[in-house]
C-alpha cells in the first residue's frame, strides 16, 4: 500500500530534551488534586496537632486510603471509559460473606474459599458488562440493578446457609501474613497491594496500548467503535476488573476483621467515586490519570481520618468532604482548560 | 484506463421500512475528486456509511478496484484502505495529538518482557504526517486535541487517513462550521490528497466548495441519484437549484425580498 512513502522519508528528528517547567506540570490531569491533597495535608497538619503527623497518624489515613484506593483504581478507569460501577457496594460483602461462609463456617481451605469469592466479583463484573452492552441502559442503571440483586442474594443465601447475617472466620499464619496483618503494628498490609494495584493499572492506563482504547472509549464511543477498537470487550474487561478489586477488598476485610457481615460495603459506592473525581478524572469520560486516582484516595482519607485529630466533631468531616469535592472539580475544569488552550510558541503561527 | 477504486452497482438501503436509497450507481478513480450534493436528509451520509461498512446495502453491490467487496464492519473498510471522517466526529478533544492519531493502531516497542505504547514514534510520525499537509502551527504531539481549530483537528483525520494508506478518502461536511481561511485549508488538504492518488469523495453544503475542488458531481434528491456530471457541464446556479432538492432558486430573491417587505412594515422604525 502506498502508506510506505509516508512512512520511510527523513530519520527521526531528534526531539528537545523535555526541560522541567511549571506550566508542564500545571497541565496534567493530576495538577488539580495535587494542589488538594497539599493543601488539605497542611490543613490538618496544622488543625489536628502533632498527633496527626506521627507514624501513628500517617498509619491511619494510608489505612483507610488503601481500602479505597484498590477499589478507586477500576472504578476511576471505568469512568475514564464513561461509565460507572456501583455494584461494588454489594460485592464486597458478598465476598466477604463467601469467604467466610466457605472457609469458616464450613472450614475448607482458605484458597478455595478466597478463588470463590474473586469468581464471584469477576462474575458479577462480567455480567454488568454484559448487559451494559446488550441493552445500551446507562451504567447507572445497570450497576443500581446488581447492587440490590447481589445484595438480596448475599443476604438470603447467608441466611439459609447459616442462619445468620454475620459469620466468623478464623485463617492461618499465611491467610493473615497476606491479607489481614498489620505492619510494626499499625500500617494494614493492604497498602502494599494497593501500591501493587497502582503499578499494574498505572501501566495499563498510560503506557499500554490498551490505555489509550479506554481514553478513547470516553472520549467518543462511535468514533472508537468507527477506529476498530473492541469496544464491547474492554467495557466487559473494565467492569470484570472492578467486580475483581471489590471482591479482593471483601476478603481483605474478612480476614482482618475475623469476621463478615452482611451489610458493609455500602460506603465504599461514594467514597471511590469522590476519590476518582476529586483526583481529576472527568465523570462523562476520556480524561484522567493514575497519579491523580491515588491524590485523590489520599485527599479523601486524610479528611476522613484527619478530622479525629482536630477538637471539631467528626460530624463536620462530610461538609469538608462535600465542599472538597465541589472545589476539587472546579479546580480540575480549570486545570484542563489549561491544557486544552495550551499551545507552544504562541508568537509564531 | 485501470478499473476506478470504487464503483457502487444499483445500491438500494433501507432500514425497515424506511427507504433511504435508491439505485444508486457511481464511480470514483484515482486522482479524483467527487462531490456528493443534496439537501439535508438526502441520504448523503447514509450512502458514504454503507461505503465505510458502517451499514450494509439492502441490495446491490460495491466493488474495489473492478472486486466486489463486502465490508463486515468499519475495521475491515479501513482495512481496505477506505479512510472516513464521518460527520461531527473522528477526533478526540482530550486526547493528544500523537494518541489521538493513532488510535486504534498504536505503535508498540518493546520494554523489557512487556509491548508498550511508544509516545515518541506516535508523536513524531503524528506532528510529521499533519505538517506535511501544511500545518505547521502543530509541532507539539503531546498537545491535546481540543486545543486545535476545527480546520486543525479535520486536518489531523484526513493526514491520518492518508498516513495509514488509504485509497478512498471520504469526507462528511470537513467544512461545515469553519470560518473561510480554515475551510480552505481543508479544501488545499482535499487537492493535496487528490494530487497524491487519492479517490475523494467530499459531501459538502456549499457550493463554493464543491466547485473549488470537484472533478465530478453527483447530486442526491430524496434518496436517488438526480444528476452526475462532470466539472463545468453545469453552471453554478445549475448546481444550486440542484442541491437544493431540484426546485428552482430563481424566485427566492423575490420571495425573500416579499418577506423581508413584510417584516419592514410590521416593525418599527427605531432599529
Ligand atoms: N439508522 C437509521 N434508521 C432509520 N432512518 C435513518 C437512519 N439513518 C438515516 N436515516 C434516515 O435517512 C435519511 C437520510 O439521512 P442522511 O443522514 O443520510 O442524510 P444527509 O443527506 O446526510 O443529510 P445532512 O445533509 O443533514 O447530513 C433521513 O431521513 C434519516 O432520517
Ligand atoms: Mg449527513
Amino acid at each position: 500500500m502506498s502508506d510506505t512513502l509516508h512512512r520511510t522519508g527523513a530519520p527521526p528528528a531528534t526531539r528537545s530534551a523535555r526541560s522541567f517547567s511549571f506550566g508542564a506540570l500545571a497541565r496534567r490531569p493530576e495538577a488539580g488534586s495535587f494542589l488538594g491533597m497539599v493543601i488539605v495535608f497542611i490543613f490538618f497538619a496544622i488543625a489536628g496537632g502533632a498527633n496527626f503527623v506521627t507514624l501513628g497518624g500517617t498509619a491511619s489515613w494510608l489505612n483507610v486510603a488503601a481500602e479505597i484506593g484498590i477499589v478507586a483504581l477500576p472504578v476511576g478507569l471505568l469512568m475514564i471509559a464513561g461509565e460507572l460501577d456501583i455494584s461494588i457496594g454489594s460485592v464486597i460483602p458478598a465476598a466477604s460473606m463467601t469467604v467466610a461462609i466457605i472457609s469458616g463456617y464450613f472450614g475448607l481451605p482458605l484458597i478455595l474459599g478466597v478463588a470463590a469469592a474473586l469468581a464471584l466479583g469477576l462474575l458479577v463484573g462480567f455480567v454488568n458488562g454484559i448487559l451494559v452492552i446488550r441493552t445500551g441502559v446507562p451504567s447507572l442503571i445497570v450497576t443500581l440493578g446488581s447492587l440490590f440483586a447481589v445484595a438480596g442474594l448475599t443476604l438470603g443465601l447467608s441466611v439459609i446457609i447459616t442462619g445468620s447475617t454475620g459469620v466468623p472466620i478464623q485463617t492461618g499464619p499465611i491467610g493473615k501474613a497476606l491479607l489481614g496483618q498489620f505492619i510494626a503494628g499499625i500500617f494494614q498490609v493492604t497498602i502494599l497491594w494497593w501500591l501493587v494495584a497502582i503499578v499494574v493499572v498505572g501501566f495499563l492506563l498510560h503506557i499500554s496500548r490498551w490505555g489509550n482504547w479506554i481514553f478513547a472509549l470516553g472520549g467518543d464511543k462511535v468514533s472508537a467503535r468507527n477506529e476498530g477498537i473492541p469496544i464491547d470487550r474492554l467495557i466487559i474487561q473494565l467492569f470484570m476488573s472492578s467486580g475483581f478489586a471489590a471482591a479482593f477488598i471483601g476478603i481483605s476485610q474478612a480476614i482482618l476483621y475475623n469476621s463478615a457481615q452482611v451489610s458493609t460495603g455500602q460506603s465504599f459506592i461514594f467514597n471511590s467515586i469522590i476519590s476518582v473525581v476529586i483526583g481529576g478524572v472527568l465523570l462523562t469520560g476520556g480524561f484522567g490519570s493514575v497519579v491523580g486516582i491515588v491524590f485523590g484516595t489520599i485527599t479523601f482519607a486524610i479528611v476522613n481520618q484527619g478530622i479525629f485529630y482536630t477538637g471539631f466533631d467528626a460530624n463536620w468531616a462530610s461538609l469538608i468532604i462535600g465542599v472538597l469535592l465541589l472545589l476539587a472539580v472546579l479546580l480540575n475544569n480549570t486545570f484542563r482548560k489549561m491544557a486544552l488552550n495550551y499551545s507552544p510558541k504562541k508568537g509564531k503561527s | 484506463m485501470p478499473a476506478p477504486i470504487i464503483e457502487l452497482r444499483h445500491v438500494n438501503k433501507s432500514f425497515g421500512p424506511i427507504d433511504v436509497l435508491h439505485d444508486i450507481s457511481l464511480k470514483v478513480d484515482a486522482g479524483e475528486v467527487l462531490c456528493l450534493l443534496g439537501d439535508n436528509g438526502a441520504g448523503k451520509s447514509t450512502l458514504i456509511k454503507t461505503l465505510s461498512g458502517v451499514h450494509k446495502p439492502t441490495s446491490g453491490i460495491v466493488l474495489m478496484d473492478g472486486k466486489e467487496v463486502t465490508f463486515a464492519n468499519p475495521r475491515e473498510a479501513s482495512e481496505m484502505g477506505v479512510a472516513t471522517v464521518h460527520q461531527f466526529g473522528g477526533t478526540f478533544p482530550l486526547m493528544s495529538v500523537g494518541r489521538c492519531f493513532f488510535v486504534g493502531r498504536e505503535p508498540t516497542k518493546k520494554w523489557g518482557p512487556l509491548r508498550i505504547y511508544d509516545r515518541a514514534t506516535a508523536n513524531e510520525i503524528a506532528v510529521k504526517s499533519i505538517q506535511g499537509f501544511g500545518i505547521t502551527r502543530i509541532d507539539d504531539g503531546d498537545r491535546l486535541v481540543g486545543g486545535m481549530s476545527g480546520g486543525e483537528r479535520q486536518s489531523l483525520a484526513i493526514a491520518r487517513a492518508v498516513h495509514f494508506g488509504a485509497r478512498l478518502l471520504i469526507l462528511d461536511e470537513p467544512t461545515a462550521a469553519l470560518g473561510v481561511k480554515q475551510a480552505s485549508h481543508v479544501l488545499r488538504i482535499v487537492l493535496e490528497a487528490r494530487k497524491r492518488g487519492l479517490a475523494v469523495i467530499f459531501i459538502t453544503h456549499q457550493v463554493t466548495h464543491a466547485m473549488a475542488v470537484g472533478d465530478h458531481f453527483a447530486v442526491l434528491i430524496r434518496g436517488a441519484l438526480a444528476a452526475n456530471f462532470l466539472k463545468g457541464e453545469k453552471t453554478r446556479e445549475e448546481i444550486t437549484d440542484l442541491m437544493a432538492g431540484g426546485e428552482s432558486l430563481a424566485n427566492l430573491d423575490a420571495e425573500v425580498q416579499d418577506v423581508m417587505d413584510a417584516e419592514g412594515s410590521r416593525a418599527s422604525p427605531v432599529a
